[in-house]
């Protein structure tokens, strides 16, 4: 155990106030015995110094991974190290999750102990992109760190100009709305693209995130570049018995709160008989999530796929677009693979370095991208078909 | 095909080597130069993703991340002094 904690007065303001603190986290592991409190402590010392500079003392990139890996691992090393010698080097290492983030207490407790002893204790479960992020690593330690996590069958995520470790919700293990399998799709996705995942060879990041249906909690419509978001294509499943229920419950007015918000206007409600156009439903989810009881997704169901967003930090977030309105998400799931080839091809040939194929798209037009890619444009494609129909269809000229 | 996996792999190797501490060259520049000097018929996309598995799994050349994910020589590599 370190004999005495860096003095932290700038950054131990945030240990202040009710909610969770990564400053108090940090000091709990610069207590820890060996390596992992050195680091930890070092790190508490570049944080304040970075306080008081205001600049990160963090550089990123280089050469550090595993043998044969091209990914999973992000180089970290402070621009300080004589100061803060612990943490000279202090890479990141991606892990990529279970689908749908279902762990057993003895296999976390394990992740723990491990990162206790090759790394700083400090963990973020889970990054952005879903995966297991261990904080805090030295170059040597990495092949000792890869060889202890595939003996616990776990294997390295996704980092740099490759695909990004796919996520799903929990989909059909919890959720009674999922419209297919996203933890099966998930895991089948990431199990046949293994080469794109660990050798890089895009022009950027490609992310897959798999949502069961459109309440998208893994918020794949902002935040990959395919998202696959579940869906039906019949009527909304109803109980009557059970809407009127509802509506005698006093606890929401049906015309107000869930007629009066579906964002197409295609329900009615006479006081007594709730009615929906279904050819209208945009599947919002919105008046299923008022009713639980009473509403539910249709029997017919399958995914969207869209393509194209991404969620940066600086520039403005772009949302992404329908590929297609419906697929069956069938294993093995061969319509959704070609497709993403597809794209890969094209985006991989053309794509500028370091360009998302959301800003592929819009580089080159829709249009184009689809002609491209082989898929025709249909008004599902349009964001706002009704306003601005951005895509201009050309008629084959007749003899 | 008779261009082997080797001969295209020796051929992306020597163009790593030419570019050492000029250019980095990313897995697609690679394929794209091998697809030139040989031809499609011959040396295809996979073919080419063959040839770099090779490379990285022999440890002759690696990874490096610079903005984007590169394919260089190792450090230690005698080649990259
Ligand atoms: S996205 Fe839909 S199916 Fe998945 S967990 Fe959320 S509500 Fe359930
Ligand atoms: S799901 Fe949305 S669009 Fe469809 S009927 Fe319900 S509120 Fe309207």
């Amino acid at each position: 155990m370190v004999e005495k904690l860096r003095d932290t007065p700038k950054i131990d303001e945030l240990m202040k106030g009710p909610w969770p603190s990564f400053v108090k986290e940090i000091k709990l592991s610069a207590k820890l015995s060996g390596r992992a409190g050195e680091r930890a402590n070092d790190l508490l010392g570049v944080l304040e110094r970075s306080y008081n500079d205001k600049i990160g003392h963090w550089k990123h990139g280089g050469i550090v991974g595993v043998m044969g890996y091209g990914g999973g691992v992000i180089g970290r090393y402070n621009d300080l190290p004589e100061e803060f010698p612990k943490v000279a080097h202090f890479h990141t290492v991606r892990v990529n999750q279970p689908s749908g983030w279902f762990y057993k207490t003895d296999v976390l407790r394990k992740i723990c102990d491990l990162w206790e002893k090759h790394g700083s204790g400090v963990t973020n479960m889970h990054g952005s992109t879903g995966d297991i992020i261990l904080l805090g690593c030295a170059t040597e330690d990495l092949e000792p760190v890869f060889a202890d996590l595939t003996e616990m069958g776990f294997d390295l995520g996704g980092s740099g100009s490759d695909v990004r470790t796919p996520s799903a919700c929990c989909g059909m293990a919890r959720c009674e709305w999922a419209c297919y399998d996203t933890m099966g799709a998930c895991h089948d996705i990431t199990q046949t693209f293994q080469d794109e995942l660990h050798r890089p060879a895009f022009p950027y990041k490609y992310k897959f995130k798999f949502a069961g249906c459109p309440n998208d909690c893994v918020a794949s419509v902002a935040r990959s570049d395919m998202s696959i978001i579940g869906t039906w294509r019949d009527d909304i499943q109803m109980d009557a018995a059970a809407v009127s229920e509802y509506a005698q419950s006093g606890k929401f007015d049906m015309q107000a709160d869930v007629v009066g918000r579906c964002p197409t206007g295609c329900m009615s409600w006479d006081g007594q008989k709730l009615a929906i156009d279904n050819r209208n439903c945009v599947k919002c989810m919105h008046c299923i999530n008022a009713m639980p009881k009473a509403l539910a997704p249709g029997r017919d169901r399958g995914a969207t796929v869209l393509l194209g967003s991404k969620a940066p930090i600086v520039g403005g977030a772009l949302l992404s677009s329908v590929m297609v309105p419906f697929l069956k998400m069938e294993p093995p799931y061969e319509d959704l693979k070609e497709l993403a080839e597809a794209i890969w091809d094209l985006w991989g040939e053309h794509g500028k370095n370091r360009e998302r194929v959301g800003e592929f798209i819009q580089r080159i037009g829709m249009s184009n991208f689809l002609e491209q890619i082989g898929l025709d444009p249909i008004p599902e494609m349009v964001i706002q078909p009704r306003t601005n129909p951005y895509i201009f269809f050309e008629t084959e000229e007749e003899e | 095909m008779s261009v082997s996996e080797d001969q295209v792999a020796e051929a992306m190797y020597a163009m790593i080597k030419e570019y050492h501490g000029k250019r980095n060259l990313k897995a697609l520049d690679l394929s794209k130069a091998m697809i030139e000097k040989f031809g499609e018929e011959e040396c295809d996309k996979k073919f080419c993703k063959k040839a770099i598995r090779q490379l990285i799994d022999s440890g002759r050349c690696t990874y490096s991340y610079v903005g984007g994910s590169y394919i260089v020589l190792p450090p230690d590599s005698p080649d990259a002094r």
